[in-house]
């Protein structure tokens, strides 16, 4: 690997880290500045000696420190609500949302980006069209909206499971549950993917038409390539870097769109783990799933970084 | 402009129309109950009766024939007249022989219709001041940004790249839970306004930086330097000027972002709180159990929030790429 290249690779891996710190830090912080919840009840006896067994009496700065020299232990301190360990309960629920995010994340690249490519490459296609106009709308349906309208949808149907999690029978062999899991996910899945996919397909188409512009396509053109190739060899590769540089952002919004998703659709994971630890002010249990969700955040950072080097070396840090 | 633009245009000012004449509009009070007409569906208004003998626009009021199911029907022996501009609204029906439903009624027997219309003044009141609040900060740190360059340019868009990563949704809803759950409408609207605005910023900061960062070397900002203008005249007067396309387009970009954070927010408890109405707030009725299949209308909010998200990014997008908007 070129020395620029890694070392530009050590300095985004540098902001993941600060990333996850500075999100886990602020939302202690800002938890801790809340005004405390009902969550020990009224008695003023119990509920001083529940602060001081979770913490809360000392000075900010003590707790600060002894939650910071604890988590990087992994040990996330207990939730107040749950009476639990807050890591635990993160490994319970970060699965179902990692499930939901990398489901949505691969149905809106597998649709959006050759559907990104062809409105590009062949712009007056009456298809083109028709899908330049789909994805204009469906972007202007958020999240939100879409799980109403599906769950409405499946209430109304009965084709899918109007939310929640399915109830794998013990008995069930891997196929059989893969294909209940499958049954569930489809709905929230879709309400995430389907404004990610649509994002993409501008993005992408956009890049693509600029791409083909470029002489160097012309080039190939001329030296006889047929077009479909230089389409989906030599122009796709030049036009996946804009896409791949949101990558980062589109991460972003589907960690805050499973959020709102898996509260409407009883989907049992990080962002409903959170809500509920938001709604009961439960200190720690909000600062690890804010953790959690900041690690998932680096990472798909800095897969989309490396992924950015690999397609064109050059790439600095302008984009 | 292509003609998706304009009807982009058309639409999202006939929407501002509506809000702001929304007491006129809005044929109820919002926070009115009809008793027993909870679940209603929309009512349509009728020009011949069952005769077929054509009247002036009149409805059938509807009559509750099963309380547990939400079911109606139209009485027809009865006509109500449609009144218009009467008792200082557009139209309206005398409310003691039977309201006019437009959408419909929620779980509570409210005018949905008049609540999506006073809830619009919510929406897009808060989208459209913390974009404003995002506008100008993005303008100002964007500004110092591209024109100072060296230490100020890197730490202000490393700062920049920090907040625009970050799930805004997550960062929004962990302010808003510092503060007390229950606060006064005006209080949640500018605390909502600030945190949006907040969370916003970096989108314009960056492109107004990269055109000052470019505009500041031309031949003309030079000349204004060499007639002695100062740093502020030259940035305020010459050089964000040349940024005020590009600012255009944020603006169509970012008051959709801020019209769904706020029905988000809503949705989840954090945002505006019963009976107010807002967007965020009526998707949070119809997000309850089963009240959904009952009664699809309760999702007229969501639709009004397509509608107003859409003619933005028609119109964000012909001001932005004419090429793409011609080929529509």
């Amino acid at each position: 690997m070129h020395s620029g290249v890694r070392r530009y690779l050590l300095r985004r891996a540098g902001f993941a880290v600060l990333l996850v710190f500075a999100v886990s830090s602020a939302s202690l912080l800002l938890a801790r500045l809340a005004p405390p919840g009902d969550a020990f009840g009224t008695d003023p006896a119990v509920l001083a000696a529940e602060r001081h067994r979770f913490g809360i009496d000392r000075p900010l700065g003590e707790q600060y420190l002894d939650w910071l020299s604890r988590i990087l232990r992994f040990d996330f301190g207990e939730s107040m609500r749950f009476r639990r360990p807050v890591a635990a309960l993160i490994r319970e629920r970060a699965g179902n949302t990692a499930m939901l995010g990398v489901t949505a994340l691969a149905l809106a690249t597998v649709v959006g980006l050759p559907l990104g490519v062809f409105t590009g490459s062949r712009s007056r296609h009456p298809l083109a069209t028709v899908a330049r106009i789909g994805s204009i709308a469906v972007l202007s349906m958020p999240s939100l909206v879409t799980s109403l309208v599906l769950l409405l949808l499946a209430a109304r149907t009965g084709w899918f499971p109007a939310g929640g999690l399915p109830k794998i029978p013990a008995d069930a062999n891997v196929l059989e549950s893969a294909a209940l899991t499958a049954r569930y996910l489809f709905l929230p899945a879709l309400a995430l993917a389907l404004p990610m996919a649509a994002a993409i397909e501008r993005l992408q188409s956009r890049a693509m038409r600029e791409a083909l512009n470029e002489p160097c396509i012309l080039a190939a053109t001329a030296r006889g390539v047929p077009h479909h190739r230089v389409v989906w060899r030599h122009a796709l590769r030049l036009s996946l870097k804009p896409v791949l540089a949101i990558y980062g952002i589109i991460i972003g919004s589907a960690l805050s769109g499973s959020f709102v998703v898996e509260i409407v659709m009883s989907w049992n994971g990080l962002g409903d783990l959170m809500y509920q630890g938001l709604q009961s002010r439960d200190l720690y249990l909000v600062a690890g799933c804010a953790t959690a969700g900041s690690v998932g955040l680096a990472l798909g950072i800095l897969a989309s970084d490396v992924a950015l080097t690999a397609i064109d070396p050059r790439t600095e840090e302008s984009v | 402009m292509s003609r998706t633009t304009r009807a982009g245009i058309a639409c999202a000012f006939l929407i501002a129309a509506t809000a702001l004449a929304a007491p006129i509009i809005a044929p109820h009070d919002p926070g009115r109950q009809f008793p027993d007409l909870g679940y209603a569906p929309p009512m349509r208004p009728h020009i011949f009766d069952d005769d077929r003998r054509a009247h002036p626009p009149f409805i059938y009021p509807l009559k509750l024939v099963d309380r547990l199911e939400h079911r109606f029907v139209e009485d027809r022996t009865t006509r109500v007249p449609l009144e218009w501009f009467s008792a200082g609204t557009l139209v309206t029906t005398n409310e003691s022989r039977g309201p006019w439903l437009v959408l419909g009624a929620d779980p509570l027997g409210r005018d949905i219709f008049a609540r999506v219309v006073l809830g619009a003044r919510l929406s897009l009141g808060v989208s459209v001041s913390a974009a404003v609040l995002a506008i100008l900060l993005g303008a100002i740190l964007g500004a110092l940004a591209g024109y100072c360059g060296a230490t100020v340019d890197i730490l202000l868009m490393r700062a920049a790249d920090f907040v625009l990563v970050l799930p805004i949704i997550y960062v929004v809803i962990v302010l808003r839970a510092t503060m007390p759950l229950v606060l006064d409408t005006w209080t949640v609207f500018w605390t909502m306004t600030v945190i949006l605005g907040l969370a916003g910023w970096p989108y314009p900061a960056r492109g107004v930086r990269a055109v000052v960062a470019a505009e500041r070397r031309k031949e003309y900002a030079e000349a204004a330097r060499a007639l002695g203008a100062g740093p502020l005249r030259i940035l305020l007067r010459h050089l964000l000027p040349a940024a005020q396309g590009f600012l255009a387009v944020q603006v169509t970009l970012l008051v959709p972002a801020f019209i769904l954070a706020e029905a988000t927010l809503s949705f989840v408890g954090f945002g505006f709180a019963e009976p107010t109405p807002s967007w965020g707030v009526m998707l949070h009725e119809a997000g309850q159990a089963g009240a959904l299949s009952d009664a699809p209308w309760l999702l007229a909010p969501a639709a009004a929030i397509v509608l107003t998200v859409l003619s933005l990014h028609l119109i964000s997008s012909g001001l932005a790429d004419p090429y793409a908007a011609d080929n529509m």
